[in-house]
């Protein structure tokens, strides 16, 4: 058996729609969800609330040890059972963004670190209140820092939301084995699945990857 | 038979599918190394195009995404006439999807040796392979060790897809226990203890490993180091960034 040309342009349009409809949609939710929750996590641990702080890096440490599909499948099956009905997007969304936010506060942190004592005794100094000095001074200079390894992240997920088949949501992974049980082919299906993922993630890879090397030149 | 089993009554399925889950782990594990290996000394050859062969492979692998991996191995290959069981599909998707992730930090650690060390090795007339076996690898492998921690929890936190391809690991087991009406809340919350309690045991095993390395280097650390979990410093994790950029991923993961 030969890999049959026609049969991949059959099947081609329906795989690039769920990649639009749900991968990417996936990818971008989860994106914003981990961004904005790692860099709080980020922020409450450099700001060491007693009890908080503790419980978050528990919390935070067994999220990164633990598969993202029993999470996925614990949002999915388990928390109906406590009256919280998420719908399969909601639910995959909700669980790539909380596993990476857990990685993305320790890029945060790193970056938070990696800004120098004296900008925030200069913040004391011309007495800008603390909302001031993390929004204007120190935000901006850590989250800069940070960009690529947070695009690096941003790129693994994208390359996890095939774990979402398996909460039904329809996207590419979910598609490409719809189109293969109609015929029996699955050669073409996943081959194509796995080469619209390689054209998507590659090229983003190299985009981070210039950025990195000028943000380094500065 | 229509009791509503417990967890409790599920242990001995549990340990079944525990049984799969580590063999898979394990031999994932070692078919990674040895990937990483051979695939990290060949991207930094001088030839160009065992160079370009090992590029290829790496980005390839790292690019597509692994469940999609596993599935064709597992639902397209025998379609194309070569037919591995279950187990073996997942040993090699696995040790394929982590080893190219590894070669670049097999690459990025040989690289980090110093170059007076190669120098000194040259000078001191030692063949190419007595180079690289009593001077190079023995200090590129502590460089290893924290980055190829972190493959390793990954590809452990990967093994629940087996449940995909029908193989009977721990996670279509605690799937059985759900699909027979027990509570799903309390089994997933044990799956996930059963998989952070592995995870650990994993990075026991790695920081042993690099104490052991780094005694033969004279770099004794203390033995408290080997109950510390893995937190890559800042320096630490942009090098990791940096040695695993190309298609972004679980190289500077965890």
């Amino acid at each position: 058996m030969n890999f049959d040309l026609d049969y991949a342009g059959e099947i081609l349009p329906d795989l690039l729609m769920a990649f639009v409809q749900y991968t990417l949609v996936a990818t971008l939710l989860g994106i914003a969800v981990a961004a904005v929750l790692g860099l709080l996590f980020a922020v409450i641990r450099q700001l060491r609330i007693p009890i908080l702080t503790q419980l978050l890096t528990a919390f935070i440490e067994f999220v990164r040890s633990t598969p993202l599909l029993v999470q996925l499948f614990f949002l999915f099956y388990a928390l109906p059972g406590m009256g919280v009905t998420l719908s399969p997007m909601m639910a995959g969304v909700t669980g790539l963004g909380v596993h990476y936010a857990c990685y993305m506060a320790d890029v945060y942190r790193s970056g938070i670190d990696a800004v120098p004592r004296g900008q925030w005794e200069a913040s004391v100094a011309l007495q800008l209140p603390p909302l001031a000095t993390w929004q204007r001074v120190v935000l901006p200079q850590a989250i800069r820092n940070v960009l690529p390894s947070l695009g690096n992240y941003a790129i693994a997920m994208f390359k996890e939301t095939p774990f979402l088949a398996f909460i039904t949501v329809p996207e590419l992974l979910h598609q490409a084995q719809e189109s293969g049980a109609n015929t029996y082919e699955y050669v073409e299906p996943f081959a194509l699945a796995g080469l619209i993922f390689l054209a998507a993630s590659y090229p983003t890879a190299l985009l981070l990857r210039r950025l990195e090397r000028r943000l380094e030149a500065r | 038979m229509n009791d509503i089993p417990t967890v409790w009554d599920w242990t001995g399925n549990l340990l079944d599918g525990l049984r799969i889950t580590l063999l898979v782990t394990v031999l994932g594990t070692l078919l990674m190394i040895a990937i990483a290996i051979v695939l990290g000394l060949m991207a930094r050859s001088h030839r160009i195009a065992v160079r370009g062969v090992a590029r290829v492979v790496i980005e390839f692998f790292r690019g597509t995404s692994l469940p999609i991996q596993l599935f064709f191995l597992f639902f397209g290959l025998p379609l194309l006439g070569i037919r591995f069981d279950p187990l073996a599909c997942g040993v090699i998707a696995f040790g394929l999807n982590y080893g190219a992730y590894g070669s670049e930090v097999v690459r990025g650690s040989i690289n980090a040796v110093p170059k007076p060390q190669w120098e000194a090795a040259t000078a001191l007339n030692l063949s190419a392979w007595q180079r690289m076996t009593h001077v190079i690898w023995p200090q590129a492998i502590p460089l290893m060790i924290p980055a190829m921690n972190n493959l390793f929890i990954q590809l452990l936190k990967s093994t629940p897809l087996l449940y995909a391809i029908s193989l009977a690991d721990i996670m279509t087991k605690a799937e059985d226990f759900r699909k027979a009406g027990g509570d799903a809340t309390l089994m997933y919350l044990a799956l996930m203890v059963i998989y952070f309690v592995m995870a650990y045991a994993v990075t026991l095993l790695s920081n042993m490993a690099e104490v052991l390395a780094k005694t033969r280097l004279g770099q004794h650390a203390g033995l408290r180091s080997v109950f510390t979990f893995r937190k890559p410093k800042p320096a630490e994790e942009a090098k990791l960034v940096d040695a695993s950029s190309a298609a972004g991923g679980p190289g500077g993961v965890r």
